[in-house]
């Protein structure tokens, strides 16, 4: 599914970088419009895709490293069908216009509660698992789906308490700047545990398996572990610098983001530093370029975030294209690219092969995509900060120097590249639901068996 | 004004972020630290993955570290822990009125110059109309079009005759500071339903000299006489100080089809914004007298090459 969900999103990302070029691709229809259309492809891509990708591999991997059967399988059951209702439900609701107008939370109080039965249900089986597992010691990768699993579930619950008027319209339980505070300590998060740890989770699992090769260090995972989950709780008032937000809560959002450079990058050493004594292997694995350039954009994406949380950068970045760059650098190039490592090497196991039907067209999706990413991301680069400095100019006599329509039309171009690099990243997923169908054509669903003998090696 | 309720919170935020700093620096010491028993952490799950025990990379230990020690600086200088004001008395209230104020004592010369000059002899100051081009650009542009030229509920400002409120520099300054509102009541009743609007339509369109029902436009006559000739004048002519236009010269701000004749005719305009009209909002407050003064001068200049 979420290789559906991903095909479903990337092309609901494609109408509205369309709309952006041409406005008439809305047909003058409402349930097309930008407003309905972005948070669509949002949603899509964050919770569809990404939740799918992250829920699967989290139930494989616990098993596998557990050394166990999941716990309570029928609750995993429901968690799966239930979150599928989620998706549908909200896919129907913003096209139809129900919307909650917060970021990333758009969803109404209905589906808000069913998401948290879903989640929790989640966290039941997961922990559950973890509990009856039959290795002495919890693998890193659980550490983080858990991290995660757990934060998720409070910031969602936090963020959406919310007053219903009628069954499809409701009422944040703050006002002003707290509910400003409270969304964005919401929304941050959603791309620190979400989007971050839980897919840190599925990289140090695939990365190592792939590879061949041990974790590179257990105590860099330690305390990059704990750094990371602790300083990204902070990090959300970054995305109001030069607000009605306190001076105060200001100056904690940006160097708590500062700080976050570096349990980021521990994350990204420990991945890459496992490919020690394998680097050869990426001339002919195209699996691994995808898991090795996942590890590269997010090194990259952590280094732009700390730098664009310092308030003098972002007073020019803020409100310009160069955030959308740097969101789907980490998007595209972090989440999207580990995630179909990662598939790459589940999918066949769970067909009882061991390998994809044609990893030749593994490797072009790579090159497809890649070359899709660094259009994409450096176009908006590119039309952000240009975009900053024409806001700003200001003439000796104190006007403007340019109009906003100015910096809209001196944009199009480059959302033209941008519109190019997303084709070729949905070519790229195209192949691979290709590349999905055929080998689950070539073998049939088995049982994939627990590892049961392994005992550690101590014991 | 504290941001505080009470000195709870704001012991709260100092103490937990000091605690988190140090939190931090603790797990980058005690597990750099820790005596490296074997290379090997000697688990094994899922048959075949292991980890390894390196020590933390030398230069990711130092850029924490260097990392923590700005974080601790910034806290230093600027606000951040609680309701400590930080050493560098910095705000961004204050940030912002500093750079305004520098703005504003490096440009009042020239804007004073200008609002010394009438508007008439500043319509003609290149530099002025440059510095007003741009003001209008920025601010009225978006309604009255980058030329001027008006759009569809937007009167054009290059002719003197479309604007109903008058086109001399009093008018228009008034225009600029206080805005307009102007009232168009709806018709439809009065003038004895579609069939009277559609009469009165065809005088309309009579006194512009466009295409008209002959047979209608006589009763037309009567019922305008009867309804419309208070504001718009007997002969149509309209009259500047209600802000009523002008019939009679083939400006039509809200289309001049028949089927937009009839619309306005029939439901009125009444500036109402949940109804699509909208009013020319007022700029006092938003613009500065000079350049409200400057925004004159450029849009008289417009109608008055």
């Amino acid at each position: 599914m979420a290789v559906i969900w991903g095909i479903v999103g990337l092309l609901v990302g494609l109408v509205i970088s369309l709309q952006l070029l041409w406005p008439a691709f809305n047909f003058d229809l409402p349930w097309l419009t930008y407003g309905r259309l972005r948070p669509l492809h949002t949603n899509a891509i964050i919770f569809a895709f990404g939740g799918c990708a992250l829920i699967g591999t989290s139930y494989y991997i616990v098993q596998r490293t557990c050394q166990t059967r999941l716990f309570a399988s029928g609750l995993a059951a429901f968690t799966f069908w239930g979150w599928q209702l989620v998706i549908l439900l909200a896919a129907l609701s913003l096209v139809f216009g129900f919307t909650s107008g917060k970021e990333y939370a758009e969803l109404e109080w209905p589906i808000d509660l069913l998401i948290a039965v879903v989640w929790v249900s989640y966290a039941i089986v997961f922990f559950g698992t973890i509990a009856k597992r039959r290795t002495p010691h919890i693998y890193v990768a659980n550490w983080f789906y858990g991290g995660m699993i757990l934060a998720i579930a409070l910031l969602h619950i936090v963020n959406s308490a919310e007053i219903p008027v009628t069954l499809f319209k409701s009422y944040s339980a703050y006002s002003g700047v707290q509910d400003a505070m409270v969304q964005w300590w919401y929304g941050h998060n959603a791309v620190g545990f979400f989007l971050t740890a839980g897919f840190l989770g599925m990289m140090y699992y695939f990365v190592p398996k792939q590879a061949g090769r041990p974790i590179y260090s257990y105590r860099l995972s330690v305390v990059h572990f704990w750094a990371l989950i602790f300083t990204y709780m902070w990090a959300g008032p970054h995305h109001l610098l030069y607000t009605a937000l306190p001076d105060w809560a200001q100056t904690l959002g940006m160097i708590f983001s500062v700080i976050l450079l570096a349990p980021s990058w521990g994350g990204m050493i420990n991945g890459i530093m496992t490919m020690s004594g394998a680097w050869h292997r990426l001339r002919d694995d195209p699996i691994l370029k995808f898991l090795i350039v996942a590890l590269s954009f997010y090194g990259m994406s952590t280094f732009e975030g700390p730098a664009l949380s310092v308030k003098t950068i972002n007073a020019l970045s803020h409100y310009t294209d160069w955030t959308i760059g740097h969101v789907h650098s980490g998007a595209l190039g972090w989440v999207g690219f580990i995630t179909m490592g990662s598939l790459y090497y589940l999918i066949p196991r769970l067909y009882g092969r061991t390998e994809m039907w044609s990893t030749k067209l593994i490797n072009t999706h790579f090159w497809v995509a890649t070359i899709g990413i660094v259009l994409y991301v450096a176009a908006l680069w590119i039309a952000g900060v240009m975009q900053g400095l024409m806001w700003r100019a200001v003439n000796d006599d104190g006007t403007l120097t340019y109009t906003y329509i100015q910096s809209v039309k001196a944009s199009m171009p480059f959302y033209m590249i941008r519109l190019v690099g997303g084709v070729l990243y949905f070519l790229g997923m195209l192949l691979m639901f290709y590349n999905m169908i055929k080998t689950i054509g070539q073998g049939k669903s088995v049982d994939v068996a627990v590892p049961m003998a392994s005992a550690p090696a101590h014991a | 004004m504290s941001d505080f309720t009470s000195n709870f919170w704001n012991l709260y935020i100092a103490i937990l972020t000091i605690a988190g700093i140090i939190f931090c620096i603790w797990l980058l010491v005690a597990v750099g630290k820790r005596e490296q028993k074997s290379s090997d952490s000697s688990h094994v799950w899922d048959g075949d993955l292991t980890e390894l025990n390196n020590q933390l990379p030398g230069w990711w230990r130092w850029m924490f570290w260097g990392l923590l020690i700005f974080s601790i600086g910034y806290l230093v200088y600027f606000p951040g822990l609680g309701s400590f004001k930080g050493t560098g008395d910095w705000t961004q209230i204050k940030q912002f009125d500093e750079e305004m104020t520098a703005l504003q004592a490096k440009t009042k010369p020239t804007y004073d110059s200008y609002l010394a000059m009438a508007a008439e002899d500043l319509s003609k100051n290149k530099n002025a109309m440059e510095t007003a081009g741009r003001i209008f650009s920025n601010e009225c542009a978006r309604c009255h079009g980058s030329d001027a030229g008006g759009g569809a509920g937007f009167p054009s400002l290059k002719s003197g005759d479309a604007m109903s409120w008058g086109g001399d520099v009093a008018a228009i300054k008034q225009s600029i500071t206080e805005g307009r509102t102007g009232v168009m009541t709806p018709m439809g009743e009065a003038v004895g339903g579609a069939p009277g609007v559609k009469a009165v339509v065809a005088y309309m369109r009579s006194l512009s000299g466009l295409s008209h029902d002959e047979g209608l436009m006589a009763q037309g006559g009567k019922l305008f006489e009867d309804n419309c000739a208070a504001c718009h004048g007997a002969d149509g002519k309209g009259v500047k100080e209600m802000g009523a236009p002008n019939l009679t010269d083939n400006i039509w701000v809200y289309g001049g089809s028949e089927a937009a004749m009839t619309k306005v005719v029939e439901l009125g305009k009444n500036s109402n914004l949940a109804q699509g009209d909208f009013a020319m909002p007022a700029y006092k407050g938003v613009l500065s007298q000079a350049q409200i003064h400057l925004l004159t001068a450029y849009v008289w200049g417009k109608s008055h090459k």
